[in-house]
Order: structure tokens, then sequence, then C-alpha cells
């Protein structure tokens, strides 16, 4: 996914796309960190949530790349608690979606990134199939995009027991109906 | 008797089943028809904003669409992640033109944002208190932690709760129930919910933390009003427990599940006996010192 | 026949850049009536001005236009000199070609056409121009202070040793404000009481102060010079003149519960009391909300014991009508309180103040007698966290302004503590330090490098309480957005100055504008910053924006040269530009009077020799028309004018730009 390639200058700063397609205004950021004084996840991220707005504030085709490129994005849970902290109201984990996708757009993901992005692709491949999750499903495809072959194999026997997972996955009548919506949607996502 | 919409999601038909159990029991004793809608499909999760924002909208409102279609004004939907997702749907939908002609189109159904979905502490509140109070007959003497997590809070513009920073809703409802609510300081703190598997380790931090409150405040159980809270904080405890210098025990219960209890059902039929962390020690706690009233 | 002399500056280059002034003044001689036309560099300077004179007299112009800058700038200036050279100054008018054309058009002919037309239209307006002279109103030499605070009191005593009379009034039961509530004052750390208590001692024994305390303003009626005020002086339920402040009532008082406000709530006080042991007057009232005999109808103890018999609880409230001719507002501020922070805990934690509680108990006279003891159990902090910018400076709490004061307190409580606790332990939360003032960052140094302040870059996310710790989540972003988590035995929060809750109100009684933040409204903020737009009524300290003690007592005095200014004439002098009514087809409806929105309409009534009755009309009230003309819009009967700006002098500038081009030449 990471592509070691030299730096490919941005057309347009993300800042601008960030206000013209979901509206956020990153300089209204003014570097309180209340953020980052809040976020469950700031200690493990690369970048903590103001950092990565002030890159994004300087418009610099480098500092764009840098957040792409970067772990935390992958980190942020979407919890919402800078969001609603934030004394200049800067919905953060909006921007946060947005710099995933397009971070997947320019192939620039973070190496470390590829799991979770893996497991979000195999939870939507199980949707795509049925219509719903399919838990034994997704931990399947999920162990084999990544290999982690071992993980969580303690859980599963027991979830078994206790009645907590199902071997055959439930198909719902309208799959097609979430086939067709999942192929434009994806469409869609490329085109733009 | 009332009719509501109901949308288990993925969780109540597997990891969550004894939230689905006791919800249903409530349900059937305050006499309200949990009508679930026609072939819904899962609401994309946390998968699907992260990658593709469409895919994030369309397909939580295909099941708002189905709501729409079987007359449905309000839909019970007791996982808060899902619940989030619908809203986030409705409202999307309703304040962007962009999306309001775009989702039809991919979804192939009509929708208006008619049917409102509702949380469990929403749905307590509005319909099944009131018509179980007088049958809430068990006095729970024991302390409860009401963990609210992320998504019942948060964002302000879908959260229907006050105080969001130090909401009591829960609280109220346990206090109905019989049983005694602490004041703790972890209550809107987040789980780490989504990073459940691919970051475990994380997870076990963070649930350490919000564990490690109750406990030291006495807490002899954790009331959760959410599958993904719940999976973390009880199915992770192993996880977590490494996180900590001995191994903390208290079970994580469904506020249903406690509901149920002051109601006098039989725990089994509540689903007790699906949870990772045991929890006959603190069900025996609550016999021994339940008084009948 | 008109003779009208055109004048057309080049403002230096801010017009002649985009503008061909020249051209202009070539057009304009061609307009009809125009006898004279000129253009220069400078209009407004001297050489310039004599233009205008002798043109004036050489050619016996009947009306004047001069085409520069905004007449806000130099209306004034041109006028005198037209005045001056025996024209009447009203016979002057001014074509905004600076700020109306030249500083916003590119260099074009059109711009140079637009600035001919500017001129056009002014010509066509000064030969309707009547000569207008300046209204004289009579000035009650009294002064009105609102609020006792130490802006109030600085105001008072000016105004009073100038030689004037000054009415103070003063809602609660002492003077003093916040300042007497202070410890020890920044840059300096001199004792607040000790500088503030000599200066209300004398304001209440000047002999020109009249003071009411426990008082309120009812009602505002009149203008400029000619105030009518009714006061609501507030039962204090005791005799001040017979009471001899011996105290015993309140000694015996059974009803001692009552949070103490100047403590803020940090200690109690008795039904009846005395706010503080230096208050000025020091003499107690009751608190009847409080008080067990305006409460059940029993008790009166106090009255028993006094021996003064000066309890009167049957006294009522009694309104005071006073005549005066200025008002000087200096209502003061509020803060906000920890209940308003949801993530530091609604208020639900004791040990969470703000800075006002802090300064009581740093206060050798606060609850504590100056030792610094936590309010939930007593016991001394080890650890202090001060927020700075607690509610400020945050748009999503609704306040998005930066309060000035904070910084500089935050430091001084720091170094107050760290004064009282060599070995504790301070952090500052901080954004900015906001400094700026003689000796101010030198103080905040101070603390940092000679008191061991630790100060760190970031907003606390959240506070939360642990085994009677509070427990502090901020960041620092100094050192790469490290969380940072600092246990602490107390926070204070530097809160959010805020407007009064009862500002709106008395700004409406006052008819002066406020801020959206209720914050009362200077009327330049830059050239008049203690003037209201309200002639006569004026502004000092924090009721206009949160301030520090010099800079309210400064602003005090300006007001007070103010009004000492405004009280060195017998009469006012208003300029004549106000409206004014035909009796002879005025309706009587008053539908004017409805909406004037200074209340500068009254009825008049029109009567025969033989004092029958012919009709009652509108009648503007010269001393408080200030010429806005929204009775002239409404008015059916076309009754109403303003002068200098009549309903013939526009249609005379619109018809003209209807005409347009006839004279163009371009
Ligand atoms: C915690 C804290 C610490 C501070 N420390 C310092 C410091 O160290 N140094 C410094 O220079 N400044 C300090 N300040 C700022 C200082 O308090 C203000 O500059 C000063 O009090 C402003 O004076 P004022 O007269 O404008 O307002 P106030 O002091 O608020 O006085 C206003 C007066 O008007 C009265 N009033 C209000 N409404 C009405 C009404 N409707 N009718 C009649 N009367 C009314 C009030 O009762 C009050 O007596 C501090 C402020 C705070 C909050
Ligand atoms: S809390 Fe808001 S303003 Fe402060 S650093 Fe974070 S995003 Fe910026
Ligand atoms: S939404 Fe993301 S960035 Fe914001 S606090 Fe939560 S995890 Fe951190
Ligand atoms: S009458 Fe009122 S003020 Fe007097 S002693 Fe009794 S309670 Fe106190
Ligand atoms: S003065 Fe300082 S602490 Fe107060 S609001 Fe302004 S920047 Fe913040």
């Amino acid at each position: 996914m990471e592509t070691k390639s030299k730096i490919e200058p941005l057309a347009q700063p993300l800042k601008e796309k960030i206000l013209n397609e979901i509206n956020e205004l990153v300089m209204k950021c003014y570097q309180c960190g209340k953020c980052a004084a809040g976020c469950p996840l700031s200690g493990e991220m690369d970048y903590t949530p103001n950092q990565i707005l002030r890159l994004l504030q300087i418009g610099d085709p480098l500092c764009d790349d840098e957040v792409l490129r970067s772990m935390g994005i992958w980190l942020c849970l979407t919890c919402d608690t800078c969001h609603s902290r934030c004394p200049q109201e800067v919905d953060f984990p909006h921007i946060m979606d947005f710099l995933r996708s397009e971070s997947i757009k320019r192939r620039k993901v973070h190496p470390k990134a590829k799991e979770i992005i893996a497991f979000h692709r195999s939870f939507l491949e199980s949707i795509e199939k049925t219509g719903r999750l399919h838990e034994v499903g997704l931990i399947a495809s999920y162990k084999l995009k990544t290999f982690n072959l071992l993980q969580d194999v303690d859980l599963a026997p027991k979830m078994f027991v206790k009645g907590k997972l199902e071997i055959f996955p439930h198909r719902i009548k309208g799959k097609e109906a979430i086939a067709r919506i999942f192929e434009k949607a994806m469409k869609e996502a490329e085109n733009d | 008797m009332t009719k509501i919409g109901y949308f288990p999601g993925c969780s109540l038909n597997g990891t969550a089943k004894e939230y689905d159990l006791s919800l249903q029991a409530i349900a059937r004793i305050a006499d309200i028809e949990l009508v679930e809608l026609d072939d819904w499909n899962c609401c994309g999760a946390t998968a699907a904003h992260s990658l593709n924002s469409t895919l994030a909208v369309a397909l939580p409102a295909r099941n708002l669409a189905i709501a729409e279609k079987m007359g449905l004004d309000e839909i019970l939907v007791p996982c808060a992640a899902c619940f989030s997702r619908l809203a986030q749907a409705r409202y999307e939908i309703k304040s962007d033109e962009k999306y309001r002609t775009k989702i039809p189109q991919l979804i192939e159904m009509e929708i208006k944002g008619t049917a409102n979905p509702i949380t469990v502490l929403d749905f307590l509140n509005k319909y099944a208190l009131d018509k179980i109070k007088d049958k809430l007959y068990n006095k729970l003497n024991a302390k409860f932690a009401c963990y609210y997590g992320c998504l019942l809070t948060r964002p302000e513009h879908l959260s229907t709760i006050e105080r969001r920073e130090d909401p009591l809703v829960m609280e109220k409802i346990i206090y109905l129930s019989g049983g005694m609510p602490i004041d703790w300081a972890f209550k809107v703190e987040c789980c780490g919910a989504g990073l459940s598997v691919v970051r475990t380790d994380i997870v076990g931090k963070l649930c350490a933390k919000i564990l490690d409150d109750a406990q030291s405040r006495g807490a002899d159980a954790i009331i959760v009003a959410c599958p993904m809270c719940h999976s973390n904080l009880d199915m992770r405890r192993n996880e977590i427990n490494k996180n900590l210098s001995t191994d903390n025990e208290i079970p994580v219960v469904y506020i249903t599940q406690i509901i149920g209890l002051a109601l006098g059902i039989d725990p089994k039929k509540l689903g007790f006996d699906k949870h990772f962390v045991p929890t006959d020690k603190f069900l025996h706690k609550l016999q021994k010192q339940t008084v009948e009233v | 026949m008109a003779r009208i002399g055109v004048f057309v500056c080049h403002c230096g280059e801010n017009i002649s850049s985009t503008v061909d002034c020249a051209k202009v003044a070539e057009i304009a001689s061609n307009y009809p009536g125009v006898v004279y036309s000129i253009d220069y560099k400078y209009m407004c300077s001297d050489p310039g001005q004599n233009l205008i004179k002798e043109a004036i007299q050489k050619h016996k112009l009947t009306g004047v236009v001069v085409a520069a800058c905004s007449p806000r700038m130099h209306e004034p200036t041109f006028r005198k000199a037209t005045a001056e050279a025996g024209l009447n100054p009203f016979l002057c008018e001014m074509a905004n070609l600076r700020e109306h054309c030249s500083w916003v058009h590119f260099r074009e002919d059109s711009t140079t056409e637009k600035a001919a037309e500017l001129v056009r239209v002014l010509v066509e307006k000064v030969k309707h121009n009547e000569e207008l002279f300046p209204i004289k109103v009579p000035i009650t030499k009294t002064a009105l202070v609102i609020g006792g605070g130490i802006g109030g009191i600085q105001a008072a005593l000016d105004i009073a040793n100038s030689g004037h009379k000054v009415i103070m009034v003063e809602k609660n039961p002492s003077i003093g404000g916040k300042m007497a509530q202070l410890s020890e004052t920044f840059p300096t750390l001199d004792c607040s009481q000790c500088i503030l208590t000599p200066r209300m001692v004398e304001v209440a024994q000047h002999p020109n102060i009249t003071l009411y305390t426990y008082a309120e303003i009812e009602s505002v009626d009149g203008f400029i010079g000619n105030f009518k005020v009714t006061i609501r002086q507030k039962a204090k339920s005791v005799d001040h003149k017979a009471c001899t402040g011996c105290g015993l009532c309140i000694e015996k008082c059974p009803i001692k519960k009552i949070p103490d406000e100047f403590n803020a709530g940090l200690g109690n006080r008795a039904a009846i009391y005395v706010p503080f042991p230096q208050a000025v007057p020091n003499k107690p009232v009751i608190d009847r909300n409080n008080c067990t005999y305006f409460l059940k109808g029993k008790c009166g103890l106090c009255k028993k014991v006094c021996p003064a018999d000066a309890i009167h609880y049957e006294q009522e409230d009694e309104l005071i009508k006073v005549d005066v001719g200025a008002i000087v507002a200096a209502t003061g501020f509020d803060i906000k309180h920890s209940d308003f922070f949801p993530e530091y805990g609604y208020g639900k934690y004791a040990d969470v103040i703000d800075g006002l509680q802090f300064e009581r108990l740093a206060s050798a006279s606060g609850p504590t007698l100056g030792v610094l003891k936590r309010p939930s159990d007593g016991k001394e902090p080890e650890s202090i966290v001060f927020i700075a910018c607690a509610g400020s400076r945050d748009p999503a709490k609704g306040i998005p302004y930066c309060s000035k004061i904070c910084c500089m307190y935050t430091a001084k409580h720091a170094m107050l503590f760290k004064h009282k606790n060599h070995h504790g332990k301070a952090t500052v939360f901080y954004m900015d330090i906001r400094a700026g003032g003689k000796m101010y960052d030198e103080f905040v140094r101070r603390a940092i490098e000679e008191d061991d302040v630790n100060y760190i870059r970031g907003r606390v996310s959240r506070i939360y309480e642990k085994n009677g710790k509070l427990i502090v989540c901020g960041v620092d972003t100094l050192l790469n957005s490290r969380p940072v988590e600092i246990e602490a035995d107390m926070v204070v929060l530097a809160t959010a100055a805020i407007a009064n809750s009862d500002s709106e109100e008395l700004a409406q009684k006052l008819h002066i504008s406020y801020d959206p933040y209720h914050f009362f409204s200077e009327a330049h903020p830059k050239l008049r910053p203690v003037e209201t737009n309200t002639a006569g009524i004026m502004l000092a300290g924090a009721c206009q924006a949160p301030k520090d003690i010099p800079d309210t007592v400064s602003q005090a005095s300006g007001t007070a040269a103010k009004v000492v200014a405004l009280f060195s004439q017998d009469e006012l002098t208003r300029e004549p530009l106000i409206a004014y009514v035909n009796n002879n087809t005025c309706v009587g409806c008053f539908l004017c009077q409805s909406v004037c929105p200074y209340l500068a309409i009254e009825k008049e009534e029109i009567r025969r020799r033989d004092g029958t009755l012919v009709k009652t009309v509108a009648k503007i009230n010269p001393g408080l028309c200030q010429g806005c003309g929204t009775c002239v819009a409404l008015c059916r009967s076309k009754s109403i004018d303003i002068h200098g700006y009549t309903n013939r002098q526009i249609y005379a500038e619109v018809s003209a730009l209807f005409n347009r081009r006839e004279y163009a030449g371009v």
C-alpha cells in the first residue's frame, strides 16, 4: 500500500479540499491542545490531533504528505471527545474520516495501518456478501489478509460455547441490493 | 399495545445475545411490541465511515427506509454504535441536499427521514419504565458504576442525553430499579471500541483505566448499554488485566439485565451465563442481600 | 440665484491616484449655479482653507461644496472655515470622493465620472440648504455615578473635587466593588483594601457627594444636561441615622448560615449584616429574603437588642427623584463560576474554585484569615493547578473574547500561593500569556523565574476527583503535545469575565447601546472610548469591557474630565441637525412618538388666545433628538423634517442623479 516513490506534490492544499468537500475550516484551530489532552489515544499517536491540524494549516505539500502518511489518523476511534470539548468547535473526527479515505486514495497509508484497513475491508466484505456481519467469516478473512493466525484464538471457542458465534452466515434477502449499494458507492469514491 | 420498530443490529444476534434476551423480556412485561425491521442490514459500523463516506450513510439509510415503509416512526436501536450510524445517516439526509438526492438512488428506495432512531435509554425512559415501575420488586443491594462510553453522549447533535460530561440517566434508572448508582470518573471515557480486534493492546489500556476507577470506588458491577462497550470490557478482560496490578473481576452487565433482575426474572433467562467475566459471585451477593418487598 | 463654489481635494494621492481631480473641477464649473471651481492638493491645509475663504468673499458664494474625504473627518474643519469667511457654516457640504469613490475603484474614466456625479449631487443639495444656528440647552451641574466600585469611586472623587455635585448609587450595602474582595494586586502586590478603603471613606465624607447604597436605578428620562432620574432606595430595615454600628444585632441574629456574597460563597453571614469590616457605610441592612421576621413574622431579636432603636421592619422602598446633567455608568462586571464547566465537573468538586474565591482564601480578612485552606476539608493544599482562559476565548461556550485580566491575576495567584507555601507545587495551564502593560511581563517572568511556577502551554481537557486529589488532564503543546496528568489538591479556574446579569436592563433604562455580550458600548472604539452614543452618558471601568484596576482608574478619570468639561459651560451648544414639526399639517397621530429611539417627541397643545384647545401636535425636544430621521420616514402627513437633511434637499440630490450625463462632458 505504501509507495516509496518520491512525494508527488498535491495540486491543491488539503485544507482547501477539506473546506470544499466537508466544510470544515482547519484554520479555526488555535493550537490550544485540549483535543490532545482529552484524546484517549494521543499518547499512542505519532501526531496528536492538534499536530495534524497544524500540519494541515501550513498548507504545504510536504506537510500534507506527512499527515496522509501518519499513523495517528488510523488510530482515531471517532470517540468525539476532542470535538465535544474543542473551544473552537473543530469537528476533528469528521476531518479524520476524510483524511483516511484520502490516504487510501493517494496510496499513502502508513505501513502499520495495514492491519486496521484489512480489518475494515474484511468487515465490509462480510457485509457486501451477506448484508450482515458474520463474525466467523470476518475473523477468517481478516486472518487470511494479515496472517495474524493466532490472534484471538483463545476467544473463539469460548464464544462458541456461550452461543455467541454462528458458524454459518445469515444471508439477508436483499443481499443483491446491498451488493449494488457497494458497487455504486465504491465507483463514486474512485471517481472523485 | 405500543409498537416500536426494532433494529437489533449484528451484535445482538451474536456477541450480545444476552442484551437481546433481556431487552425482549422487559418489552414483554411492559407490553410493548418490538417490530423487527424486515430484512435489515448491517449499519456499516466503523469500517464504513473509515473507508467510504457514502457507504457510511447508504447502509444505515436502507434500514431507515425499511422502517419508513413499514410505517414505523421510531426505531429502537439498542447498540449505541448502530444508533450513532443510523442517527447520523438520518441527520445527513435531513441536513445535506447532496445526500437527499444521492441516497435514494443508491438504496433504490424512497427515504424522507421520518423514522427516528432511539437509544435503549430513551426507550426505557419514554416507554418502558412507567409500565414496569410497579413490578420492580427486587431491591438490588449493590453498587453500580453506570458506563456510557462515547456514542451515547457524543457527538452533541446526535445525543439526547443531558449533562453529557457527567450524565445521570442510567443512574436514575438503576436507582428506580432499587440499585445504588455510584459517582465515578470514567463514565464517558472511550473503551477503544473499533480497535477491539486489531489493537487489543490499546483497548486493554483504555479499559483498564475504566475498570480500575470503578473498582476503586467500590462498584460491584459495571452497567452498560452498548454491545461494543460490553465486549471490550468483558471479553477482553485478560488483555485488560495485563495492565493492572491485580486482576479485576467486576462483571459487566447490560442495563436491561439489571432491570430484568429487578423484575424478578431468572438470571439464566437474562443471559447472565453468557458473560466471559463470571457473574455468579455478583448474583450470589445480590441474592444474599436481596430483600423482597 | 445660487452662487456655488466647488473645491476638489487630491487628498495627497488618496483621491488623485484614481480620480482626475482637475477634470472633476473642470466639469463642475459647468454645473448650473456653480460660479467657482478649483482643485488643490490638500484642501484641509491652511492654504487650502484660505482658498475657500477667499473664494467665498471674492465670488460672493451662497454655498460651498468641498469634494474630499468623509465628512466624519473634516466637515467641522470646512464648516469652520466657511463661518470664518462670513457664510453660515451649514451652507457648506462635503462630497465624499475618498471613501465613496477613489478608494473603492481603479483609475478609469468612469471613476472620474463618478466623482463628478457625487459633486453634482451635493451642488444640487446645497442650493436648498438653509442657514441654521446652534441650539442651546441649559445644564444641571450634578453628576450621577451608577456603581461604587473603584471605577465609580474614582470618577465620583474627580468630579466632586472639581467642585461639582455627585450622586452615587450602589446596589450593594457597601461600595468597593470587586477590588474590595481582592487580596493583593498585580503588578506591585500591594494590599487591595489598604489602597482602596481610604478612597471609600473619602467618598462617604466628601461634601459634594451624596451616597445611596442598597439602591438601584428605577428610571431615567431627559437628555444631556437635563436628566431626570428616579432612584429606588431599597428598604434597609435599619435607620442609618440612628444606628451607631455597634453590631449587637448581627451577633444576636439567629440566622447565620447564609452564603456570604463578599466571600464568594466561602463563608457565612447573618440575615442582618455588614458585608465586610471596612464597609462604607459601616452599618447593617436586613436581607429580607432570609430574615425570619420577614419570612414567618416572628423573631424580632435584632430590634430587641438594638440600643439605638434603629431597626425599622416597617421601612419601605423609597423612590427618590433627582435632576442630573451627566451620568457615569460604572457598574463593573461579574465572572463565570465553576459550575459553568461540564468538563471540569459542573461545579461538583468543592476544590475547583474560581479566581475570586482564591482572592478570598488568600486575603487576610477572608474566611480563613489568609491561610490557604481548601474548601472541601480545610486542608492546606500542597499542589495547586491554575487554569487560564477558563471559558474565555471559547466560542463553543459562547465567550469568544479574551477576559484580559486573568493572565495577570493567575500569575499573581500562583505567586501568592508560592509565597505562602515555598515547597508547594504551582502549575499554570495557559494558551498565551497576555501581559501587555507597565511592569506586567516582568511580573509574570518573576512568577516563573523566581517563584518557580510551572507554566504549561495547553488547555485542560478534564478534571476528576480520585482519593481526595483532583486529577487534571492537560497537555504540553511545547513538548510534542504530550498528555500531562497532574494531581492537585485544589484547582483555580481563571473564569471568564462577563457582564453583570442586569446590565442589559440597565442599558435599556439608560438608552445606551451594548455589545452582544452585554458590555456597554463606547461611542468610538478608539477616539471616543469613554462616551456612549447617548450624549451625556459616559462609561468608567469594567462595565464597558473587562479591565484591570489601572485601566479602570484611567478611564474613570477620563470620564470625569468629560463630565467636568461638560459642566464648565452654562449652556450646551448642539448642532441643529434635528427634527422639526410642521404644526399646520401634523394630525397628532403620535406614531412618531412610538418609534423615536431617543424618546425625543413630546406632545404640544395648540390653544387659541382664549385658551381653547385647537389641537395637540408632536413637539421635538431639541435636547434629546439625535436627528436619526426615523420619525420622518414614518410620519404619514409628512409633517416632520430634519434640518440639514430636509426632504427638499434629498429630492434635489436624487433627481440630480436621475438627470445624469447632461453635464458629464466625458
Ligand atoms: C479574581 C480577580 C483578581 C483580580 N486581581 C486584580 C489585580 O490584582 N490587579 C488589578 O489591577 N485588577 C485585578 N482585577 C480586576 C479588578 O477587579 C477590576 O479591574 C475592577 O474591579 C473594576 O472596577 P469597576 O469599578 O469597573 O467594577 P466593579 O469592581 O465590578 O464594581 C462595580 C460596582 O457597581 C455595582 N453595581 C453593579 N451593578 C449595579 C447597578 N445596576 N446599580 C448600581 N450599582 C451596581 C457593584 O455592586 C459594584 O460595587 C481582578 C479581578 C478578578 C476577578
Ligand atoms: S481543541 Fe480544537 S482548537 Fe484546541 S488544538 Fe484541538 S482542534 Fe485545535
Ligand atoms: S475522535 Fe479520534 S482524535 Fe478525537 S479524541 Fe477520539 S480518538 Fe482522539
Ligand atoms: S429579625 Fe431577622 S435580621 Fe433580626 S435577628 Fe431576627 S432573623 Fe436576624
Ligand atoms: S487574559 Fe489571559 S487567561 Fe484571560 S482570557 Fe485572555 S489570554 Fe486567557
